[in-house]
């Protein structure tokens, strides 16, 4: 038995092999900043070649399926399927697109002298995401997510001297801590019950008459709140709209889009390893439980929609309105999973990778324009549509996509929502999202209206760097050219449903 | 009387519910992260209680030995975080801490 686990070990370091990368990178941020300490201009990029080189260990696992670090002939730790591979692809370009948009920030920019920091920590968030989304196992799952959470807590707060850094940073970490802590110990209790923290060990234990059913469902509810917390739906949300309005904006937009990602990655796991019992022929998930899961996602999912919309119509701050929206889209995705179905899930991978797009472009605009104007409140960008046309217009196309209006790729998004729920018969809820959806149109056009009806004697003009425009094509094209030209992406999210041992 | 299992549910349900009153009523910043370290301890001793009487092998104990690293990193963490408010607001009040409000 011990002999056969050290080439078990060296065979599955293989498999990691991206993770690996990114912890070499982190290394080398960290040295060279000790080293170099007088001249910090290339820590970007450093970043940026550790990212690509990742990336290309990445696209080498695409279209496999393997276990890594098994514990017993079928059981194993992490398992690399195309599922997480697909939401790594996502984590990757937005960790890419994030180094950019730091380069280019203000607000990074005057804590200059700690951006080995920042870049480390930024490192550490990454390499928990990318374990995160493979972990099989509810401790590695636990502490993966807190390597993610504790980077993000001092990332949160980064330039130390800004009052609403050090206040978002100190709310994220008081809620994040509570609701580890309270998912750790539903852990302990499923623990007790079933002897182990593998999710394939507990589905196969889990119809055994030993597990008592309410202490089961109050361990299944504890570990719902360290999940909901980091997608932020609506009983674990208060922390958001403090923490993305507090911290700085480029930890906003890796925060709204990356860490969102990695866990409804975990939730996705979360229900479909542990609960499947079996697959009934047109790929809608049969679920053991002792109570109705569709439901209580689906009433989770329309509460988290409807409040994020709501919330958002009274907000006067543009990245606090974005907050709420972005509440408001974790609605529509909790959506996408509670259809339970191979189509749903397929929904949901179409609806994150372009939600990736538009979201982070929005944050961008709104962050080139707070450099200039120092401000992101939305009364002071009366008439900023026709003293800055494109970046007006490129904000206006991503608040467009963030709605759902054709011929924008956040249609298509929905379109795909649409399509799932309709098909499982679920008519009244896709109606209710629908109207969420017009209510949703209220403040992104407000901000349009604001830019663009409005004129305003004060003129604002920015020097574009070729740096920023490229990065804001990177972001805009896709958004467009998504909505029309998308079979490519719905063929890759269609490969990539395929979970481990399913 | 014998100690068993249900001797150390106990303890740790108590302790959690004591950790789940701080951070709910305490206003002091330190006092909330004192609960937030007695749920971190309760299912330390849930784990080891299991892993002892349920005859689960040692994988209880080796996941409370990573938890308790774990709650130095984050004690340390928020500590910093802590301090770093002190200087700025010259308080570790909770309710005073709300300039970011609707």
């Amino acid at each position: 038995m011990n002999k056969l686990i050290i080439p078990d070990l060296i065979n599955s370091l293989n498999s990691i092999l991206p993770e690996i990368v990114l912890s070499f990178t982190l290394v080398a941020i960290i040295l060279s900043d000790l080293i170099f300490h007088k001249n910090k201009k290339y820590l970007p990029y450093i970043s940026l070649i550790g990212l690509i080189i990742t990336f290309v260990f990445l696209i080498n696992q695409f279209g496999k399926s393997d276990p890594a670090f098994p514990v017993s002939s079928q059981l194993s730790l992490l398992s690399l399927d195309p599922f997480s591979l697909f939401f790594k692809v996502i984590i990757l370009v937005s960790s890419f697109l994030i180094v950019l948009f730091s380069i280019s920030s203000k607000e990074i920019e005057s804590g200059s002298n700690r951006h080995g920091e920042y870049y480390g920590l930024l490192f550490g968030m990454i390499i928990g995401m990318f374990f995160m989304i493979s972990a099989n196992d509810l401790i590695l799952i636990y502490l993966s997510l807190e390597l993610l959470s504790l980077s993000s807590y001092i990332l949160a707060g980064f330039v130390k001297t800004s009052l609403r850094n050090s206040e978002a940073s100190l709310k994220y970490l008081i809620y994040g801590a509570a609701s580890s802590g309270i998912m750790l110990f539903g852990i302990s209790i499923l623990y007790g019950i079933f002897g182990s923290t593998n999710l394939q060990e507990i589905n196969a234990l889990i119809n055994t008459p030993a597990a008592s059913q309410l202490t089961f469902l109050i361990s299944v509810i504890l570990i719902f709140a360290g999940i909901g917390f980091k997608i932020s739906i609506v009983p674990f949300h208060f922390w958001t709209p403090d923490v993305y309005e507090g911290a700085p904006i480029t930890i906003t937009a890796f925060l709204s889009v990356a860490s969102k990602a990695a866990g409804f990655a975990v939730l996705i796991r979360f229900l479909k390893v542990t609960f499947i019992d079996s697959f009934t022929g047109n790929g809608y998930w049969q679920l053991i439980g002792y109570i109705d899961w569709q439901t209580l996602l689906i009433i989770i999912a329309i509460i988290t929609m409807t409040f994020g919309n709501f919330a958002a119509l009274w907000q006067d701050n543009l990245k606090r309105m974005l907050a709420y929206s972005s509440i408001a889209h974790a609605g529509y995705l909790m959506l996408g999973v509670s259809v339970l179905s191979d189509q749903g899930l397929i929904a949901v991978l179409v609806y994150f990778f372009i939600y990736m797009f538009m979201n982070l472009g929005a944050f961008y605009v709104v962050m080139l324009i707070a450099n200039k104007i120092n401000s992101e409140e939305i009364d002071d960008y009366t008439g900023i549509g026709y003293s800055l046309p494109f970046l007006g217009t490129v904000l206006g196309l991503f608040l467009v996509s963030l709605t759902g209006l054709p011929p924008t790729a956040g249609f298509i998004g929905k379109l795909y929502l649409f399509i799932a729920l309709v098909d499982a018969n679920m008519i009244t809820v896709a109606i209710i999202a629908l109207l969420n959806t017009v209510v949703s149109l209220y403040y992104y056009i407000r901000v349009l209206r604001v830019m663009f009806l409005i004129k305003s004697d004060k003129t604002v003009s920015i020097n574009l760097s070729p740096l920023s425009f490229v990065v804001l094509m990177f972001m805009a094209i896709p958004t467009l050219v998504l909505g029309i030209y998308f079979s490519p992406l719905v063929s890759f999210a269609k490969e990539s449903v395929q979970l481990l041992g399913f | 009387m014998e100690v068993g299992l249900n001797h150390f549910l106990v303890v740790s349900t108590l302790l959690f519910s004591m950790g789940i009153y701080a951070i709910v009523t305490r206003k002091n910043a330190i006092l909330v992260l004192m609960g937030i370290e007695l749920i971190l301890n309760s299912a330390n001793i849930n784990f080891i209680a299991f892993s002892r009487y349920g005859n689960f092998g040692l994988q209880g104990h080796l996941i409370a030995l990573f938890v308790i690293v774990l709650a130095a990193a984050e004690a340390a963490i928020a500590l910093a975080i802590v301090l770093n408010i002190y200087k700025t607001l010259s308080t570790v009040n909770i309710d005073e801490i709300d300039n970011l409000k609707d």
